[in-house]
């Protein structure tokens, strides 16, 4: 930890500035004419070559998201949507799907090496395959070959949609259905990219999967989608890694993620959240609203949620588990931080539907300079899940005296064989812990850092370990200049 | 070595010492006395250069240096060490890892080159062994859990890590039973060397039978009262605080 609370120290101290992949790719791209209507949706469809049953699914959920409110209860502000003022689909010119990775644009893979995401030698010495998705569409796709040789599917879903449209049809929005919410059937409706996984039957994935979204030209929104599903005994890990440019705008970000894990299959999803959080005062960053929600369907499954949210403007994101199938086990392992004046609501849903299932939540929320955090998450034990368990535990940590902290635990039994436990604390990065760092001579950043990366060691260590290392360094960074 | 001159501090706008003085020279074991409230943890303070202790005049010199000027962290790799009267808990963050982040936040401030984690361990495992300071205890958060003597050991074993210059010790004996005090002082007395000064405040006398002083100060209402080699800590326990301020006035 502590070199790399020191690389942290001089990453900031390199660059001037904490965010470092604010930088803006200048390459063609061709968009959708601004704004949002059927012929939008349309235009997207056809952008991708979609068959006529998807583009069907867009427009009923286009239809549907016309007659929807935008959802208010979230502890978040900000000024009304334009959402006509916005572009819905842009791409790098001339990027048809490319079979290697010599086809792709210079320039991209240029962009992906300056945000640490090498497509070439370097990540297959650390066995990560990568969906790289720049603004609305997927640019390269590493180890296809490899992965399609142990029988796992692994690429963009509009390559997915024409070429496994039974399998997508089969999952498509059975866990996150077209009606869920306001933000989620927009994203149904213009969704453009995202990645798709299939891990056949008895199948251990042999790499992690992960897919770097990346969010370039501006007065763009990106909707991506992803599946994963994990069949009967099947394994598979996946990340995901998100960052934007700098801009004074703020860009929506609305995503929808279902997973769908059969009889003894688990699925880990990590997420190190990296959106262009505004700067000091405020001004610009990512409007993060995103639906995932992960369906333990077969018996004994498993759904590991993992999240380092540091980035974003704001942050409405609540990473779920249905647990369907009997023995389930669903978890949520959650660090949130919030510098400036970023918002921050989000937490996770437990659905207690089987017997047996058990639930485990380790969320920790961090406010800084004038930001507030929400933990916000459901405990639901249904009538028929016998026996059913959870565990809860939120710890807020607060730094300085103007941001804010909340938990809000909603906890509903309908079976009295459940066991439901929450503990929650609140505390302060103390003046004394500090004095003590610095009396031994650790500085003011790297003992934030260290004492930080120390409230936040249980969900750190959920992390692959390849991924573990650069959250530590994000969480320094991003509180870097938040004491003193 | 250090040379505090007419020292006075305000901790919230409250006046606590008073004009103090005091010089230790390399090589020599100080103890402070005095009653509860008479500004001995401001004095510890104040050298370690903690927020909110403000000096409103007077100075310390620190091997020629103004130490008053200095950060906390550049007093710590220039070799002041302080030994908490209460050592504070960092959930989450292994005893060996932040002993390793000090270590080499020292080094790099000072221009040297950081120590390998292996070389670290090893130091640490040896000096830990005299202090009786287990394995299991390095592997556990810092000072998460650890009873009182645990926590004072592990102060001692940081100060025979880093080496300082100038060690001062702020009521090291409170909490300690006869035991655990009896090793701590054998640890303190294990450090005591010709380059080395070190300064010991405590309320009772009793810690100074293990940790014999060179010379004795007696700090009451923010000044040195009284000074003397070390039966002077006899004469206290005998008489009392009140007496001897009594007649040192």
């Amino acid at each position: 930890m502590s070199s790399a609370a020191l690389e942290t120290k001089e990453t900031v101290a390199g660059l001037g500035e904490k965010y470092k992949y604010g930088f803006v790719t200048d390459i063609e791209m061709e968009r959708a004419p601004k704004g949002l209507s059927e012929d939008t949706v349309r235009y997207i469809s056809a952008k991708k070559g979609e068959p006529d049953w998807m583009l069907e699914w867009r427009l009923a959920a286009f239809r549907r998201w016309l007659s929807m409110k935008e959802p208010t209860w979230a502890r978040v502000h900000y000024p009304a949507i334009d959402y006509q003022n916005a572009y819905y689909y842009a791409a790098p010119k001339n990027t048809p799907l490319k079979q290697s990775l010599d086809e792709v644009d210079p320039k991209l893979l240029e962009t992906y090496k300056k945000l640490g995401i090498p497509l070439h030698e370097q990540m297959a010495l650390a066995g990560v395959a990568v969906d790289a998705v720049f603004d609305s569409v997927s640019v390269a796709t590493t180890f296809k070959d490899k992965l399609n040789e142990a029988g796992v599917i692994f690429c963009p879903i509009s390559e997915a949609i024409r070429d496994y449209p039974d399998l997508v049809k089969k999952y498509l929005g059975t866990v996150v259905p077209v009606t869920d919410n306001f933000f989620a059937t927009l994203n149904s409706a213009v969704f453009s990219d995202g990645t798709f996984v299939y891990v056949p039957k008895g199948v251990r994935c042999p790499m992690e999967l992960s897919t770097y979204f990346r969010i370039n030209a501006s007065e763009t929104g990106q909707f991506e989608r992803t599946i994963i599903v994990a069949d009967e005994g099947s394994y598979v890990s996946y990340l995901e890694g998100c960052t934007a440019p700098k801009r004074d705008e703020n860009q929506l970000h609305a995503a929808v993620v279902e997973l769908v894990a059969l009889d003894n299959a688990e699925i880990k999803y990590s997420t190190v959240q990296n959106w262009y959080p505004g700067d000091e005062n405020g001004l610009g960053g990512i409007y993060n609203f995103v639906t995932k929600r992960g369906d333990c369907r077969g018996v004994r499954s498993k759904i590991s949620w993992t999240q380092v949210e540091t980035g974003s403007a704001i942050t409405w994101k609540y990473p779920s588990c249905i647990l369907r199938g009997d023995e389930s086990v669903g978890e949520f392992y959650s660090i949130a931080i919030a510098n400036n004046y970023q918002q921050a609501d989000t937490g996770t849903k437990m659905i207690h539907l089987g017997k047996n299932t058990r639930s485990r939540i380790i969320s920790k929320g961090i406010s800084a300079g004038k930001a507030q955090n929400t933990y916000r998450g459901l405990v639901s034990v249904y009538g028929k899940a016998e026996n059913a368990r959870n565990f809860t535990q939120c710890d807020s940590l607060l730094i300085g005296g103007e941001c804010g902290a909340h938990t809000v635990p909603y906890i509903e039994s309908r079976n009295s064989s459940a066991r439901i436990e929450h503990e929650a604390t609140t505390s302060k990065i103390a003046e004394d812990q500090l004095f003590y760092c610095l009396q031994r001579g650790i500085g003011q950043e790297e003992a934030v850092a260290l004492i930080v990366n120390g409230f936040c060691k249980e969900v750190l260590q959920q992390l692959p370990m390849e991924f573990a290392v650069e959250a530590q360094k994000l969480v320094g960074i991003s509180l870097e200049g938040s004491v003193g | 070595m250090l040379d505090i001159k007419n020292l006075h501090v305000a901790v919230g706008g409250k006046e606590i010492l008073k004009g103090l003085s005091l010089k230790v020279e390399a090589g020599q074991v100080h103890a402070i006395m005095g009653p509860n409230g008479s500004g001995k943890s401001t004095l510890s303070y104040v050298l370690a250069g903690r927020a909110g202790y403000e000096i409103t005049e007077g100075s310390i010199s620190y091997n020629g240096e103004d130490l008053g000027a200095l950060p906390p962290e550049v007093r710590a790799a220039k070799g002041v060490f302080l030994a908490m009267q209460y050592p504070v808990e960092i959930p989450g963050v292994t005893t060996m890892m932040f002993l390793k982040s000090a270590l080499n936040a020292q080094r790099r401030s000072r221009g040297e080159s950081e120590m390998d984690a292996i070389g670290i361990l090893k130091t640490v495992r040896k000096k830990a062994a005299a202090l009786n300071v287990s394995e299991e205890m390095l592997k556990r958060a810092l000072n998460v859990g650890f009873s009182g003597g645990e926590k004072k050991r592990l102060e001692i074993l940081q100060m025979a890590l880093f080496e300082p210059k100038l060690a001062v010790l702020d009521e090291t004996d409170s909490g300690l039973d006869i035991d655990a005090l009896r090793l701590v002082a054998e640890g303190v007395n294990n450090l005591r060397a010709p380059e080395r000064a070190m300064l010991v405040i405590t309320h009772y006398q009793r810690l100074l039978d293990y940790i014999v002083p060179d010379r004795i100060h007696v700090l009451a209402n923010g000044r040195i009262v009284a000074e003397g080699g070390k039966e002077l800590a006899l004469e206290l326990e005998a008489k009392g605080y009140e007496q001897i301020v009594k007649d040192a006035a």
